[in-house]
């Protein structure tokens, strides 16, 4: 008898805050400079330096802890996490640890853990033919990185599917581009996420053994870096093994999951407070300072979009947990003209037709999506021929109308046009005429899709059946 | 003038003010005495006085000695350790920077106990410092460049830093004043960290006045310190004469068992001149203060494991060649430090492990909390706690290097007040075996000036001879 396991998910979530400074100095942060170009003594770990806490990280801090519902501690406190790598400069990355800015809280269908302020690592570069630290003839390290804000968010193990984890990333990276406290670009590093995954057998209370999946850089890698490792433990356990507590790699070429380190070579990180640091101590001034600039968060987005568009849960949930989704709509339904759900369901076609996440980066333009949605409603063109404009937009951009006069896409009208095509069709399939005469209507679809070949889908499905019954007195 | 050397700071202040001595002339005379060091005191001298010195600041040019572990830009900063050999770091300690603005410039670096850690300035890398009282013992530490360039007149004032007794107990041993300010009133910033929530910068001086002087132009919050935060109230210069109503208290734990006689002899003395002088001395009870030892040998080794970690031969200082990572960093610690900065270090690391962590590092806060309650306690029948500054006097070279717990003991009587962030100050009181004893005396949070006052009255109507010419 075989058992189903459900896997049991956590998410780790590292974010670069979008500050003017680092962490902990006053160097401006990187974006793609020249190696070593933005540092400082204090970033690079001299003799001597002191960090000093940087306020606007602490108050995006306090905004992702208040979008997440969480708890804000009066008082926190940073600690030194101590290791030796030549990426930290200091033999040590100043964190939190057991007294984190924000506890609880929840982002949709998740729970939140905690979330806490730290500094990142620099970069190592790896010189040599295989670019990783094995093999290589010589690394070098660039320091730009060191000391950039991070907000680490880490989820409760709420998360029970490879396709949930990534949705609800999502919603968590459209959370914290709202915010406006981070660019949330994985393939930039500046969104970066480890997932901590077991699985146990459906209904069991007790978790498994868990692993760790490290540093996945984008949604994609995520969902099947998580399949790849489920499926992994359920071959382990099936086959009456264990699940070795370990951190683990997933490359995304290969599909291959490799060991990083096992349990007992886990560090000692020897945590204790940052005497370099005072305690964190939230005033009400900066709470609210916080609260004053919290934009419109995804939840209250999609229930403006049910509230007042009269949208479908589905299609809200989709358009606020995507931000660049609800953006586009917002763009496209503020030129008036569409009706609220239709301009959803094309937007969901629009998406399923191109390969960047944000259709704003695609040729159709929301005023062209706007349009052609009118048009459909206005029944100016059929559903099977928007279809068509469509797939023209996405190729090459435009103007709807246009596409649709100059492929000659237009509905055709009741009557004149389009009778005698239906008469055309009915003669053509005599045998159909003669069953529709007995009053099974099951095979009207022939001559509809009849009528639809020879007009190039521009006919009305719903007229040529009428038309089919007026001719034959049904 | 025949030779400025032998002026305080402040006399020397005064002279240049006048136009009785010019501050080049001032800087030369120092500067050619610390080139002849005979002591060991100086890693590092100036060719010449700074050329863009302000003419008009209040310290006038005076130059000023300070001890190798405050980054210096472009001079070597090597915290008297192998492993930052030639070290010259990028930019200036802001007390040194503050100092040199006020008119103080800099005259020379001072050896020092290797990363502070040290209690007779043998630990440095280059070499011990000798006493100039008596050049076979040693001057104390781990500021002992900086004590004994001061005692033998090659520098007219200098800075030192103060972890558990750095700075008060050379000073003692040395025969000059020493100061360890309120934690928090000087920036940290630019001091090679030894223990972060204890070190603290101060001055050493041939008296109060010139502690207070120097003291003056230090304070203040540092943008670049999170945990500085200034004075209260700006640093006077001592003007009084009496102790009329002054309440001391002498606590039992720190002036009995374990003293020296002959220093108790010169403690008891000192309290008999401050009863002539108006001043009350009742015993009094700090508890937890003989716990202060073994809390303080968790917590700032603990501090320092860490501190320490930058120390990893990539980017600066010396690096040892090996095949890989882990053996570069291992042969350059190796190689790097010395044995009392890696038993520290060791014993840091094993105090912060998981599983020991509450046993020992959260147990040695837990005391260092009573010890801090201890003092406020005190504070609220006496204005101030005076204790012998050190158990002894000056001990010969060699004496205690192989004995580490007997080491740890010379700071018995300043690690308390360390632990607590409170300020105390250490000025002679007379001489036993003809060498200096040093008399303590501890305050409040920020209550330098009324220290300095109480010190400065005793210091006159003690009157002891701590001139240059007597010991050179």
């Amino acid at each position: 008898m075989s058992v189903d396991y459900e896997p049991v998910i956590g998410l780790e979530i590292h974010v670069q805050l979008r500050t003017a400074t680092k962490m902990f100095c006053s160097c401006a942060l990187s974006f793609g400079e020249e190696p070593n170009t933005r540092t400082c003594p204090v970033c690079l770990g001299l003799p001597g330096t002191l960090p000093v806490a940087n306020a606007q990280a602490i108050h995006f801090g306090l905004m992702i802890g208040l979008a997440l519902g969480s708890e804000l501690a009066p008082r926190s406190i940073f600690h030194r996490k101590n290791y030796f790598y030549p990426d930290l400069p200091k033999g040590y990355q100043i964190s939190q640890y057991d007294e984190p800015l924000c506890r609880g809280g929840r982002l949709g269908d998740v729970r939140i853990h905690r979330v806490h302020l730290e500094e990142d690592a620099a970069k190592l570069v790896h010189a040599g033919a295989s670019g990783r630290i094995h093999g290589s003839d010589a690394s070098v390290v660039d320091f730009n990185r060191g000391g950039t804000p991070l907000a680490e968010i880490v989820s409760e193990p709420d998360v029970r599917s490879a396709q949930q984890a990534g949705e609800w990333l999502r919603l968590l990276r459209t959370t914290l581009r709202q915010l406006g406290v981070s660019d949330v670009n994985m393939e930039e590093g500046s969104l970066r996420c480890d997932a901590n995954i077991s699985i146990r057998p459906v209904g069991a209370r007790e978790l498994g053994t868990k692993t760790e999946l490290k540093n996945m850089n984008s949604f994609r890698f995520i969902e099947r870096g998580i399949r790849a490792e489920v499926a992994r433990q359920e071959g382990l356990l099936r086959a009456g093994e264990a699940v070795v507590q370990e951190t683990l790699h997933f490359d995304p070429r290969t599909e291959a999951i490799t060991s990083l380190r096992s349990k007992e070579e886990a560090h000692d990180y020897r945590y204790f407070p940052e005497p370099d640091l005072a305690p964190v101590t939230i005033s009400a001034e900066m709470l609210e300072r916080a609260r004053a600039a919290l934009p419109e968060l995804p939840a209250a987005r999609g229930e403006r979009f049910e509230r007042e568009l009269g949208l479908s849960a589905d299609s809200a949930r989709l358009l606020s947990w995507r931000a660049e989704l609800g953006d586009y709509y917002e763009a496209a339904l503020a030129g008036g003209g569409p009706e609220p759900q239709p301009l959803a369901n094309w937007l969901n076609e629009l998406v399923a037709r191109i390969d960047v996440e944000d259709p704003a980066q695609s040729k159709v333009a929301p005023g062209a999506l706007a349009g052609l949605v009118t048009m459909v409603t206005e029944q100016e063109v059929t559903q099977g021929a928007a279809r068509q404009v469509l797939d023209h937009l996405v190729a090459d951009g435009g103007d709807p109308r246009a596409i649709v006069a100059r492929e000659g896409l237009q509905a055709i009208g009741g009557g004149d046009e389009l009778d005698p095509v239906v008469q055309g069709a009915l003669d053509a399939n005599p045998d159909v005429v003669a069953k529709l005469a007995t009053g099974d209507m099951k095979p009207i679809g022939v001559i509809v899709g009849h009528v639809m070949r020879e007009t190039k889908g521009r006919a009305d499905g719903g007229e040529v059946t009428r038309i089919v019954r007026e001719k034959l007195g049904l | 003038m025949s030779d400025p050397t032998t002026l305080t700071a402040a006399q020397a202040v005064a002279a240049i003010e006048a136009g009785e001595l010019g501050a080049a002339e001032l800087f030369d005379a120092y500067r050619v005495r610390a080139g002849a060091d005979e002591l060991n005191a100086f890693l590092w001298v100036a060719d010449a006085p700074p050329t863009d010195a302000p003419e008009d600041a209040p310290l006038r040019g005076v130059p000023l000695g300070v001890k190798d572990l405050f980054c210096t830009e472009g001079v070597p900063s090597q915290a008297g350790s192998k492993i930052l050999h030639g070290y010259c770091p990028p930019y200036t300690a802001t007390v040194v920077e503050r100092l040199a603005r006020a008119g103080a410039p800099l005259l020379g670096k001072l050896n020092q106990d290797e990363f502070a850690m040290g209690s007779s300035n043998e630990n440095s890398a280059y070499g011990p410092v000798l006493n100039p009282w008596d050049r076979s013992r040693v001057p104390g530490g781990s500021s002992g460049g900086s004590a004994a360039a001061v005692a033998a007149g090659m520098a007219p004032w200098a800075l030192g830093t103060d972890t558990g007794g750095s700075i008060r107990q050379p000073a003692a041993l040395c025969g000059i004043v020493g100061l360890k300010p309120t934690y928090g009133s000087c920036s940290r910033y630019g001091m090679i960290a030894f223990a972060s929530s204890l070190d603290q910068a101060g001055p050493l001086t041939r008296d109060v006045t010139d502690s207070a002087l120097l003291l003056g132009h230090m304070v203040g919050e540092d943008p670049c310190d999170a945990t500085s935060v200034g004075h209260p109230e700006a640093i006077r210069l001592p003007q009084r004469r009496d102790l009329d109503g002054v309440r001391l208290g002498v606590p039992e734990e720190l002036s009995g068992e374990g003293i020296e006689p002959g220093v108790l002899e010169a403690f008891h003395a000192a309290l008999d001149r401050a009863r002539e002088l108006g001043a009350s001395v009742q015993p009094c009870r700090l508890p937890h203060a003989p716990h202060a030892l073994s809390a303080y040998y968790v917590l700032a080794p603990a501090e320092c494991s860490s501190n320490l970690a930058r120390f990893d031969g990539v980017r600066y200082g010396v690096r040892a060649d090996a095949d890989d990572l882990v053996g570069m960093y291992t042969a350059t610690r190796h190689d790097g430090f010395g044995a009392e900065v890696k038993r520290r270090i060791m014993l840091g690391t094993y105090a912060l492990s998981s599983g020991y962590y509450d046993a020992y590092y959260g147990r040695a806060q837990r005391v260092r909390t009573k010890i801090a309650q201890d003092f406020v306690a005190a504070f609220e029948r006496f204005d101030f706690v005076v204790t012998p500054t050190s158990p002894g006097v000056a001990f010969q070279l060699g004496a205690k290097t192989a004995d580490p717990l007997a080491m740890y003991l010379n700071d018995y009587c300043t690690v308390p007040m360390s632990l607590a962030g409170i300020p105390a100050i250490s000025i002679p009181c007379g001489l036993s075996e003809g060498l200096p004893v040093g008399l303590q005396i501890a305050g409040p949070a920020f209550s330098e000036n009324a220290i300095l006052d109480a010190a400065f009255a005793l210091e006159q109507t003690i009157g002891f001879d701590a001139s240059p010419g007597r010991v050179a």
